[in-house]
């Protein structure tokens, strides 16, 4: 694995978003990446947030496995990089 | 503000502010009283959310600085560009309220009992996850023997430092100081490298488990130095915060 660029923080940093999006403590579920097959925590994920959303990425191979949008209250959640998410 | 918290759920509360004290030129702990306060373990963050007059909202998330049981503290560096850490550490006066969530996360977090050797490193103030641990140890007549190797810049950026020089039983505390040193220091003067690890490391054969916590690009190596050393992966909890802190 390539070591992370400074502006990366880790899945620790979401952690209240994806309690407000699942309803449940998430930086220890166990995530499946769709592409490589990876399987980590999300507490060591690689979060990106550019500034309007947040997105996650896998360690491995860099797939995409969630993306957060914020807007007006309502926050949109796509999920489709991840093969499986079990808390 | 009406109802009481939802378990398991996640809502915003006003906590008002008991204290502040200055730990650093650019770091303060703020002591927070919050009602509805649900308890925490050590190592969990906070999130504190601050709306402007115009309704612009700012949120950022903060480690508890406290021990589970002790009166809810975060201790908050100052970003020159941040959006949150200057009103938090130069506005915030006792009796004011802010809002906070939490506590979050599962992952970085220490419980007792524990019977493994705890090493704990931290770059700047990524310490403050690592005094709560420090200090729940304590607290919990815990004997684990703890190492805390932190990376700071100079000796006037250490954070806890009247704490940190008396630690309690079993625990050892071991400074960097990678831009200016004090006259006479004769401790490290340089970023944390594979060699430094080597040296503070617990032997692998004692089972130990590490918590990294700092700048991405420090956890990033010594969570690949402690890899390289035949610590097991899931026995190296990091915590990155980005370059900064994030504001």
């Amino acid at each position: 694995m390539e070591p992370l660029e400074d502006l990366v923080v880790d899945g620790n940093a979401i952690g209240g978003l994806l309690i407000e999006v699942f309803g449940t403590e998430m930086t220890t579920a166990v995530g499946t990446c769709g592409s490589c097959g990876m399987v980590a925590q999300v507490a060591e994920l690689a979060v990106y947030r550019p500034g309007l959303g947040t997105v996650v990425r896998c360690r491995n191979c860099g797939n995409v496995l969630m993306v957060f949008v914020q807007a007006r209250g309502v926050t949109c959640v796509d999920l489709r990089g991840l093969a499986s998410l079990v808390s | 503000m009406a109802g009481t918290a939802v378990r398991g759920r996640l809502t915003w509360q006003t906590a008002t502010v008991s204290s502040v004290a200055d730990e650093t030129a650019r770091v303060r702990t703020i002591t927070l009283s919050v009602p509805d306060w649900a308890g925490h373990r050590a190592g969990q963050h906070l999130d504190v959310r601050l709306t402007a007059d115009d309704g612009y909202v700012a949120e950022r998330s903060y480690s508890i600085a406290s021990a589970p049981g002790e009166p809810l503290a975060i201790t908050v560096e100052r970003l020159d560009d941040g959006e949150v850490s200057p009103y938090l550490t130069e506005d915030l006066r006792p009796d004011d309220e802010i809002e906070i969530r939490g506590p979050i996360g599962g992952y970085f977090v220490w419980d007792p009992p524990g019977q493994a050797p705890l090493l704990l490193l931290a770059g700047g103030s990524g310490v403050v996850p690592l005094r709560a641990i420090l200090r729940h140890r304590s607290r919990t007549g815990s004997s684990v023997p703890a190492r805390l190797l932190y990376s700071a810049r100079s000796l006037g950026e250490v954070i806890y430092q009247a704490e940190l020089a008396q630690p309690a039983d079993g625990v050892e505390v071991i400074y960097t100081l990678t831009r200016e040193q004090p006259p006479g220091w004769s401790g490290y003067a340089r970023r944390v490298d594979q060699p430094m690890v080597a040296e503070v490391a617990w032997p692998v054969a004692r089972a130990p488990v590490a918590y990294a916590c700092g700048p991405t690009n420090f956890v990033e190596a010594v969570a690949a130095d402690l890899v390289a050393l035949g610590y097991q992966p899931v026995k190296v909890k990091t915590e990155r915060f980005g370059a900064t802190g994030g504001g």
